[in-house]
């Protein structure tokens, strides 16, 4: 690519843990120049495409996402968002997403009551949003899951609606590609990992793209996430 | 100064593994007849607004925009009650 390059924003709230990993993957996506937004920044910076990245943000106060809502910089987000611009909000990010309403349902704690910390396999449900657009339908990746409260629910018309419009985007399988009980790390609805709006430049997921960059620490699978990005953005 | 509580629990039919996992401890414990245990939330605050009608408007959006998450949650509150 040349020219200059597209600026994509990293949001940084207090208790966000993920931004240095997400400004790196970012990063390293040629043509691309990353720039850090503080939650209390009401201007965009001129940036072309979000992501809100995972941690705590407000030490999960209340609930996980509920106090990020409301910051300055949300208000700014969701105008983007409503606009049709690409935002990617992952783990911590999913949650502030769907707090804020702009992704449906919610993350409630993993049924299993413990924080899970381990790769997991994934299959891409969906490539037609521009995040998932160089991968393969029905194709398995693995990406790191680390979270305590992932467990996706929504009414099951809801959930309906998102099936019949494509727009469960990842879901949790085993090392065979199937979804089983056990596969399912933490209780969610239909094993969802990972869904999109209608428009698909909005995609939350629990599962961390931005910790799959690099085959040498395990897989690099999350690349083509990013890359998409760049893309929408540009 | 009215008194304000706001209670919030998970929806009727939505596992509550916090609960359930207390339910067994209790169980342990001795205490066999424990069954429905459910964990909520219990925010307190003083609210400078005399008017009841206008509190009872104003605490009820609190609710709604931010203190419980209406998918997964439901609210009650009591003005001026006798609690601790």
């Amino acid at each position: 690519m040349t020219g200059t390059p597209v600026p994509i924003g990293v949001v940084r709230f207090p208790g966000t843990n993920c931004d240095q990993d997400v400004f790196d993957a970012v990063g390293s996506v040629p043509g691309t120049r990353p720039v850090w937004l503080w939650h209390k920044d009401r201007d965009l910076a001129g940036v072309r495409a979000i992501v809100l990245a995972g941690g705590f943000a407000y030490g999960d106060y209340l609930r996980a996402g509920a106090i990020a809502r409301f910051s300055p910089i949300m208000e700014e987000v969701i105008r983007f968002a409503e606009a049709g611009r690409p935002v990617l909000g992952i783990c911590n990010g999913f949650q502030i997403l769907t707090e804020a309403g702009l992704l449906p349902g919610a993350l409630m704690r993993n049924d299993r009551l413990t924080f899970i910390s381990r790769p997991q396999w994934l299959r891409i449900e969906s490539t037609a949003t521009p995040f998932t657009r160089h991968y393969r339908s029905g194709e398995r990746v693995r990406f790191p899951v680390a979270h305590g409260e992932g467990n996706y629910i929504a009414e099951p018309e809801v959930l309906d609606r998102l099936e019949a419009e494509g727009r469960v985007v990842f879901r949790y399988v085993d090392a065979a590609g199937a979804t089983t009980k056990e596969s399912n790390p933490n209780g969610s609805a239909r094993a969802i990992a990972g869904i999109a709006d209608a428009t698909g430049n909005i995609l939350g997921l629990m599962p961390h793209p931005d910790r799959a960059m690099d085959a040498l620490v395990g897989s690099d699978d999350g690349v083509r996430v990013f890359r998409g990005l760049l893309e929408a953005a540009a | 100064m009215t008194r304000v509580e706001v209670f919030i629990q998970l929806k009727p039919g939505l596992l509550d593994p916090q609960g359930e996992t207390l339910a067994h401890a209790l169980e342990s414990l001795g205490h066999e007849g424990v069954t429905e245990l459910r964990v909520g939330k219990w925010i307190t605050f003083r609210l400078d607004e005399p008017d009841r009608t206008a509190a009872e408007r104003e605490v009820r959006e609190m609710c709604e925009r931010l203190l419980a998450n209406p998918v997964i949650e439901r609210f009650q509150y009591r003005l001026d009650g006798d609690g601790p």
